[in-house]
């Protein structure tokens, strides 16, 4: 998938839980993350992080440390 | 001694004259017979509770007594006179006399009087056989009429005038003999209405006023002069009010008001209890035979969702199970610029077996997929979600739901434990206060609509958040207590200032929140929404919503006894629906409004298995029953009953499948009952995607949108063509019967059983039972649902197990499912999509009463007499800046696209939104919706897109461009001799 839609949607739910109560808001999102997003666009968005992350929010970007990435 | 305490058996479709009552017992003798009812029951229908029938034209018991008959007349020892049975209430001791001689003679003058002035010509009369007039005629006896004939009806001598069924009636030319004489309203697509067969009973009026809530009708004129009119003097049917409910053709005693249908193939003779397959309201309906033509769908009374009331889609937009445009025969074709070809079945499920399983050879097992459908059975959608778990080996199957009350899983999932409404329908019953935000009931639920009509009538109060006034700001003996019109797209900043008034104001219900809710996560939240920056007057820039309005609304919800929410697209399709289905949580729980009857978070369901579509697992990271497929324990449970080995990841929602397609790595789809092309956002992306893909199936009715772009064509059955079950709005599991055999040949759950048996599997179901049974056993909310059950029960609420055998009617009655209620903070995020100097109007998307989502049903049935195009509704304001009028072609532009359509220049919208609707595929308004959508689902922001709007000669190049496409694509090559 393109990561400038990706991108977007992982910002969109890092803002939702940067607005929530208590700590870890980044395992969170990415708990959202694993949960509902398949595999592969998971596996784009850590590579994009990888490499820098450009227009990941901070929280996002901090996100894509927890993303659970399945063996191919 | 009879007991007749318990009402009616389910099979008892009897009139029991008045409506049943829950008083306490009361005993008194009818005819020498006791019996015990209610306080309040009337004679009449005691009577009939023990077995005898007392004549009556002017009574049913779904309407309040009138009186005005005068056939029920009865008389009761110790009491002077005669009185009417259907408006005396029975009392203790009472002792009644139904078959005096003096009460005999009394009905048999009454009835001679109304004959008197009725034509008698019963043969050819349409109602023969089933006219009430005639039974009661033969009920008390008459055998003689001596009064001079009526002034407005066939005269035997010929100096009167003529009966509508009477051939010279019909001629134009001839002299009908009296000027008093009124031509049938034939106006109304669905049935007449001739008032020389009216006997003034008022049952029609009554039906308008008490069980629809309209108004339509009145009774004009005295005496002789009376009659039934429908709106304003000039008006007929079709122009009045009257929304074609058909409530007063159910009402009619006579062929005064009569089904078309009827009188063009006579009387039915047999009837199968069905549900119907429009929205998520769920009406239980008769439908009614001769052989295997369908005469007619009559509401029935017995339906817990309806309570024997229907609207104009139910009752009469069943047409397209017959029409032309049905296909009947598979069709194949290599690819999408080619004609269709008509094949066997055998060919078309090979070759899209054979192309199924080749795209997943080349491009790997994820490569394809399935989107299930809110239109057909959960024992389809059961089988389809299976077919891509257990078939093609992935969890890439979705649903609609996607697009419309994904949020609602989520937010109710996350604060009360279950993704599902907490109340039956009945509940309304009770409520004092009723929120009602982003939904338009009376066209998009209307049966519902009017059980709320009826409460908000009997003195419960009503707010409304919609940035339209809907007709329930204000119409017909309805006015809101305050309408709030909000900004599309500030939902959550609306519904969190409501709460902060709440919460500062000490309304809150604090022992339910300390007994019942998370008390940490209660503070969180207490610290959050009491802030200022929450506050109706900080939130009323953005919102729209005067503070003050604001706070009286809340105010009364928290303070004005039994407080129900009811919610509909306009909160879930939005980038923050999610969030704002959890601030209604919050205000349910915060205003202790949850677990008992009258309150509760209702969401209204758009089309009639929304819920059941979510519940049978269509979702791709959730196994039936809501279980996430990370779970190895509920894998366990599938992969013992099927066999194979379950993905434990989630699949491609429908956005990502066709953001995957257009990238090249999703090729394959079946798609069954869903027309994904017109119903989708940013029409252009979806239409990118099907272009993509290597194979397309549409399995439906018709040729819709999306088949443009298919290679496989599976003809469908209609809802009246198989068995299965829906699950409505309230939880609610309903039967579907077939009613006739499918004209294709198949049930759409065995057309998805043979297309899994081409792919390989050896799937033996021969009866939909056998689907439910399954579902049953691995499903612990369906623990306790069988065909059985519902054969005993009439329909059952989930859960449905062995805690709960008879169903829920009324969810987290003594805790929540998830334990505690969770508060969840709620912060307002404003959406990307902004109103600016190029688009600066905001245009939101809905439904309307006489059609249905996409249209693909409704367009091919007579209610496109009320909505022939999509129409852009425009405040008076915004038009006359733009210098539109009234009817005139307007380009509505967005980023995502142009189309256009015609202005109606209306003042329900608020000033800076504009309305439409999606029905027609001409008008295709998806092609300006965008790909925002919500934060957590991916549900599509279809209530907010920043638009222009501007003078047009006519379609857009897109839209000539599409048209010719389209035409193309459904090329059929004649059949092979």
């Amino acid at each position: 998938m393109q990561p400038d839609k990706l991108i977007s949607m992982a910002n969109q739910i890092a803002i939702y839980f940067k607005t929530q109560p208590g700590t870890n808001q980044a395992v969170h999102v990415a708990d959202h993350i694993n949960d509902f997003w398949e595999p592969s666009m998971r596996a784009r968005l850590a590579a994009h992080a990888a490499e820098g992350g450009a227009g990941l929010s901070p929280l996002a970007l901090e996100a894509a440390e927890f993303l659970r990435i399945p063996a191919q | 001694m009879k007991d007749f305490i318990i009402p009616t058996s389910i099979q008892d479709d009897r009139d029991m004259g008045t409506p049943a009552r829950t008083g306490a017992p009361v005993t008194l003798t009818i005819d020498g017979f006791s019996v015990t009812v209610p306080e309040g029951t009337s004679v009449m229908r005691a009577a009939a509770e023990m077995g005898t029938q007392i004549p009556k034209l002017c009574a049913s018991d779904n309407m309040e007594a009138f009186g005005s008959c005068r056939l029920c007349v009865v008389e009761i020892e110790g009491r002077r006179g005669t009185p009417a049975s259907c408006t005396t209430p029975v009392a203790e001791g009472m002792a009644v006399n139904t078959q005096s001689a003096k009460v005999k003679k009394i009905r048999k003058g009454v009835m001679e009087l109304y004959i008197s002035d009725h034509p008698l010509d019963c043969l050819t009369c349409s109602a023969n056989g089933d006219c009430e007039l005639q039974d009661m005629a033969g009920a008390v006896g008459l055998r003689d009429q001596r009064y001079e004939p009526g002034r407005n009806h066939y005269d035997p001598t010929g100096t009167g005038t003529l009966a509508q069924g009477d051939a010279r009636a019909r001629d134009t030319t001839s002299d009908l003999g009296n000027p008093e004489f009124i031509p049938a309203d034939l106006s109304n697509p669905y049935f007449s209405y001739d008032p020389s067969k009216c006997i003034v009973c008022s049952r029609c009026v009554r039906a308008c006023e008490e069980v629809q809530g309209t108004f339509a009708l009145t009774i004009e004129g005295r005496g002789f002069e009376s009659r039934v009119s429908a709106g304003m003097t000039g008006d007929d049917f079709m122009s009045s009010d009257c929304v074609s409910c058909g409530a007063c053709v159910q009402a009619c005693p006579t062929a005064t008001l009569q089904e078309k249908s009827i009188i063009e193939l006579g009387t039915p003779q047999r009837s199968v209890i069905t549900t119907c397959a429009y929205c998520g309201v769920g009406c239980s309906f008769k439908a009614e035979l001769n052989g295997d033509e369908l005469v007619r769908m009559v509401p029935y009374k017995h339906g817990k969702a309806n309570r024997g009331h229907s609207c104009v889609k139910g009752r009469f937009a069943y047409g397209y199970a017959n029409h032309k445009d049905r296909i009947l025969n598979p069709m194949i074709r290599d690819r999408v610029d080619e004609p269709w070809k008509e094949v066997s079945w055998d060919e078309a499920l090979t070759f899209a077996a054979d192309r199924m399983r080749g795209l997943q050879q080349k491009y790997g097992k994820n490569s394809v997929g399935v989107i299930t459908s809110s239109r057909c059975t959960n024992e389809e959608t059961y089988l389809v979600q299976k077919l891509t778990r257990a078939v093609f080996g992935n969890n890439n199957t979705d649903t609609c739901a996607r697009v419309c009350h994904s949020p609602t899983g989520y937010g109710l999932g996350q604060t009360f434990g279950t993704s599902a409404g907490t109340q039956d329908f009945d509940s309304v019953e009770d409520t004092d206060v009723i929120i009602l935000i982003g939904a338009n009931p009376t066209d998009a639920h209307p049966v519902f609509a009017s059980r709320m009509k009826k409460r908000l009538r009997a003195g419960a109060k009503i707010i409304v958040i919609d940035p339209r006034k809907i007709d329930l700001v204000r119409s017909a003996h309805v006015e809101a207590s305050h309408h709030l019109p909000l900004r599309p797209g500030t939902n959550v900043a609306v519904v969190s200032a409501l709460a902060h008034v709440i919460v500062t104001e000490g309304l809150m219900d604090q022992d339910f929140i300390r007994e019942r809710c998370d008390w940490d996560e209660f503070g969180e939240y207490v610290e959050f929404i009491g802030d200022p920056r929450h506050s109706p007057e900080a939130t009323e820039m953005l919102t729209g919503v005067p503070a003050a309005d604001l706070r009286a609304a809340a105010r009364q919800f928290a303070t004005g006894g039994n407080g129900a929410i009811y919610y509909g697209l306009g909160v879930t399709e939005h980038s923050q629906g999610s969030t704002t289905v959890i601030a209604i949580a919050n205000l349910a729980m915060l205003t202790g409004n949850v677990g008992r009857r009258g309150v509760g978070v209702n969401p209204l369901r758009g089309q009639n298995n929304v819920q059941g579509s979510c519940d049978m697992g269509s979702f791709p990271h959730e196994l039936p029953g809501y279980r996430h497929v990370k779970n190895k324990e509920v894998r366990d449970i599938y992969e013992e009953v099927w066999g194979v080995q379950i993905d434990s990841e989630p699949g491609l929602r429908i956005p990502n499948m066709l953001d995957a397609a257009v990238e090249g790595t999703f090729k394959g789809l079946y798609c069954q009952g869903e027309d994904i092309l017109q119903s989708d956002p940013d029409t252009k992306h979806v239409a990118a995607g099907l272009a993509a893909m290597e194979c397309v199936i549409v399995h439906d009715l018709f040729l819709n949108e999306t088949a443009n772009y298919a290679h496989v064509f599976l003809p469908g059955s209609t809802f009246l063509e198989k068995d299965g079950t829906f699950t409505n709005a309230e939880r609610r599991i309903n039967r579907v019967r077939e009613v006739m055999k499918p004209l294709n040949g198949y049930a759409d759950w065995e057309v998805t059983q043979l297309l899994a048996n081409a792919m390989g599997a050896n799937w033996t179901y021969t009866h939909p039972t056998q689907i439910m049974d399954e579902i049953a056993l691995t499903t612990p909310s369906f623990a306790g649902v069988s065909y059985d059950v519902l054969e005993e029960q009439g329909s059952v609420q989930w859960p449905c197990n062995e805690a709960n055998p008879e169903g829920t009617p009324l969810m987290h009655v003594d805790g929540f499912v998830r334990g505690k209620g969770r508060f969840i903070v709620t912060e307002y995020v404003a959406t990307e999509e902004k109103a600016g100097p190029r688009f600066p109007l905001l245009l939101t998307t809905g439904r309307i009463l006489s059609q249905y989502n996409v249209g693909a049903q409704t367009r091919r049935t007579d209610n496109s007499l009320w909505h022939d195009q999509d129409l852009l509704e425009i405040h008076p304001h915004d038009a006359e800046l733009r210098g539109l009028k009234d009817g005139e072609w307007v380009k509505l532009a967005s980023r995502a696209g142009e189309t256009t359509l015609r202005a109606k220049v209306s003042e329900r919208m608020s000033p800076g939104v504009v309305y439409t609707t999606f029905h027609h595929p001409d008008t295709q308004a998806n092609v300006i919706t965008t790909d925002f959508s919500d934060w957590a689902t991916n549900c599509p922001e279809y209530k907010v897109t920043a638009v222009q709007v501007s003078h047009s000669n006519g379609p857009s190049d897109w839209q000539e461009e599409y048209n010719a496409q389209a035409a193309q694509a459904r090329r059929i090559l004649p059949a092979a001799e």
